[in-house]
């Protein structure tokens, strides 16, 4: 720890670093300096001196393609950006009332939602070490507010648990930790651990496990009013003549281990789903808006590329305006492509055949999100649960509650489902109407009474249905990730790829900035050379 | 069963952004397992396994469908003269359609590619069997 250095001095230190020994250099640098390990992203670029009448064509006008449009811009580039949707923001999207959602195929929904209400169909919470998203979003004015992760007060179910009855997170995490703790106890306490636990590390272990499970004096996991300031209570402490609470009855283990609760408390546990999380105020396509606002003039909207090539002098790209038919061809000395790999691929592309295998060799995965607009916010007033989630093993795979408005005497939109693998193909392959009907089923079994009755009406989005993308996010395996992203993210003559799929955060909006700092920082480095 | 578990573990191994959405098999090392939702398709015929999962692509036609990219059909599609070319797609995915068969048995695999080659006006001779899938793992 170099704790002596102004803060002026450290950041000269880490620029030298840097220019000496490039980002993966600076960034280990910053590492030891202590203030970098959670991100890659040192600040915006500070690409300049681009030759003069220099060109880039950026297609997609997603998080990737437009921050490098205003990046490259900044740099100095001459910099025009092809979109086939009739808005930008690719998979930042937000849906609200008046708004259509048409998929291939042709099913189309007319959104109902109140005004002020909105599904975000796509991304909708921003993990606090996401800094590279959160620096342009304040410096495009995007106002973020909470996004409420971890509830202890909604719930878990599963069919097969607890006779299908939804049972409260905390309830069963508490009960969880306690049991394991009794039994950790017991076994050290017989001397099952004797031979690898030092007795001072014993002594520690159990303190610990008393603290930690909530067990008694007898190193026991029972009901009483100790584990009930954890669980809840029978009766909750109140003021006055019957203020007494009075315990709430544990769960048995095998009740516990039915439950499978622990897959809720380690997904809670992971580096991007902890809090504090945000989301932007009024909808997350606020995010993409603040992008556009820089940009809107370099973009040309409801324009599907058909076909991209390359020679010595520079890029082109043919289109068609998906609107009036016309077509065009666009041409610049660089491309920055951000298209999804699954259009890509079928795309007639000039690069090396090693990259047009690496484009190959992502699948997409095929999510859907269901909005469900209710009557009331029953879940607040009835059950308490304001913000989080309720995870079952149904379809549906979850119901999230809204994160804004609370307490607002008017309808709210609820997430009816976040569906994937299984469940996503299944609610995919439905009609709207049934994927609506299909959600109230299965979403039901956490609000019986008011589910149904509360509902006014639901829009779905199956990402595998989205025209513009047709999935919703690249899946990498160890071998895929070995053997292809290498020629994936590499230059090739005059174009390179960004967006979430070139990044080792895929399925993250930071991925897509990341990659697209990362393309054009070489990009820029290739036209001076040149 | 096994299989299943076993092709998960190996998506699993992908990366910290697999949490991003929960249930999809690759987040079954991080981030959860069937908690997030149907992972695993179950018992199922060759027609319900249609209909659950390739129609959420395919469309529930088998027509296929067109918007920046396409999903070829599989009605009328010469392609599905031989069964085991429908039969490897399903098994190790191709460009953008994720390797299905990971969430199916083989006899699975085989039926629903039965099915497919025998319905929406299709009339592929011969029939794939399980051991033909299996081979192909
Ligand atoms: C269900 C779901 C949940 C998610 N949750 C989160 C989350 O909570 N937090 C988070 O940070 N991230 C989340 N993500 C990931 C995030 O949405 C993406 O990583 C990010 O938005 C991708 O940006 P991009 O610029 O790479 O791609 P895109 O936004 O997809 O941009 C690509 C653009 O290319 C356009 N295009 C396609 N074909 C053509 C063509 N032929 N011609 C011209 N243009 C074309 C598309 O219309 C699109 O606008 C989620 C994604 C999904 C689907
Ligand atoms: C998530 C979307 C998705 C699902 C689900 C899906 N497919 Fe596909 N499938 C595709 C895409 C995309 C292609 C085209 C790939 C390419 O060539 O770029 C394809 C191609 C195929 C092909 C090759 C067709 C040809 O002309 O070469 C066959 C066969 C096929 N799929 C069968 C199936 C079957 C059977 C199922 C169900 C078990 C299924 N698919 C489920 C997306 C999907």
């Amino acid at each position: 720890m170099i704790s002596d250095l102004s803060p002026q001095t450290r950041r000269d230190l880490l620029t030298m670093i840097g220019r000496a020994g490039g980002g993966l250099a600076m960034y280990q640098a910053m590492t030891a300096l202590g203030h970098a390990a959670e991100t890659q992203f040192s600040g915006p670029p500070a690409l300049s001196g681009a030759r003069a009448g220099a060109s880039v064509l950026v297609l997609g006008a997603g998080l990737a393609g437009m921050l490098a449009a205003y990046e490259l811009t900044k740099a100095g580039y001459k910099v025009q950006v092809l979109e086939y949707q009739d808005r930008p923001g690719g998979r930042n999207y937000s849906v609200r009332g008046g708004d259509k959602i048409v998929e291939v195929g042709g099913a189309t929904q007319n959104v109902a939602y109140q005004p002020g209400n909105y599904l975000n169909p796509g991304p909708w919470r921003i993990p606090h070490h996401h800094r590279t998203l959160l620096h342009y979003c304040k410096a495009f004015g995007v106002e973020l507010e909470p996004f409420i992760q971890l509830n202890h007060n909604a719930m878990v179910h599963r069919k097969d648990a607890f006779g299908g009855k939804p049972q409260r997170y905390k309830e069963l995490a508490v009960d969880f930790t306690g049991h394991v703790s009794e039994l950790l106890g017991k076994s050290l306490n017989a001397g099952a651990l004797d031979s690898t636990v030092s007795k001072e590390d014993k002594e520690k272990l159990i303190a610990a496990l008393r603290e930690w499970g909530a067990l008694d004096g007898d190193l026991k996991f029972t009901s009483n009013l100790n584990v009930s300031s954890r669980r809840g209570y029978d009766r909750a402490p109140g003021g006055g003549v019957n203020g007494a609470p009075t315990p709430s009855k544990i769960n048995g283990l095998s009740d516990v281990l039915s439950s499978h609760v622990w897959t809720q408390m380690s997904f809670y546990f992971n580096y991007v789903m902890q809090t504090t999380m945000f989301q932007p105020k009024g909808g997350m396509d606020m995010i993409g808006k603040g992008f556009y606002k820089q940009i809107a003039k370099l973009v040309r909207l409801n324009t599907k590329v058909t076909s991209i090539k390359q020679d010595d002098k520079g890029v082109a790209a043919t289109w068609t305006d998906t609107v009036t038919g016309k077509t065009g061809v666009a041409t610049a000395d660089y491309m920055v492509c951000t298209l999804p790999a699954t259009i890509l691929a079928q795309l007639d592309i000039q690069v090396s055949d090693a990259k047009k295998a690496a484009i190959k060799a992502i699948p997409y995965s095929g999510q859907v999100k269901i909005g469900l607009e209710m009557k009331s916010r029953f879940w607040e007033e009835k059950y308490s649960i304001y913000g989080g989630h309720s995870f079952t093993d149904q379809a549906i795979g979850l119901i999230s509650y809204p994160n804004y408005d609370f307490f607002k005497d008017k309808p709210a939109v609820l997430l009816g489902a976040f569906a994937n693998g299984a469940g996503g193909y299944m609610l995919a392959g439905m009609t709207p109407e049934k994927r609506i009907e299909a959600a109230l089923a299965q979403g039901s079994v956490f609000h019986p009474e008011e589910y149904r009755r509360e509902f006014m009406n639901g829009a779905s989005v199956a990402w595998s249905r989205m025209p513009w993308i047709l999935g919703c996010c690249g899946m990498w395996t160890e071998e895929s990730r070995a053997t292809h992203y290498q020629n994936l993210v590499s230059m090739d003559g005059r174009i390179v790829l960004a967006g979430e799929h070139a990044s080792y955060y895929g399925c993250w909006m930071e991925g897509a900035l990341l990659s697209s700092l990362d393309a054009i920082t070489r990009l820029h480095q290739r036209a001076l050379a040149a | 069963m096994k299989k299943l578990i076993l092709s998960m573990a190996l998506i699993g191994a992908s990366s910290v952004a697999e949490a991003q959405a929960p249930a999809r098999p690759a987040a079954a090392a991080s981030a959860g397992d069937a908690a997030f939702g149907a992972r695993m398709l179950g018992e199922a015929s060759g027609e319900q396994i249609f209909t659950r999962v390739c129609a959420a692509c395919h469309m529930q036609d088998a027509k296929g469908a067109e918007g920046a990219g396409r999903y070829p059909p599989l009605a009328g599609n010469q392609k599905l003269a031989i069964g085991a070319y429908p039969a490897m797609v399903v098994v190790k995915g191709l460009n953008g359609m994720p390797p299905i068969g990971t969430m199916l048995t083989d006899q699975q695999v085989a039926d629903v590619v039965n099915y497919v080659r025998s319905h929406f006006g299709n009339k592929f001779k011969g029939a794939v069997k399980a051991e033909d899938v299996k081979a192909m793992r």
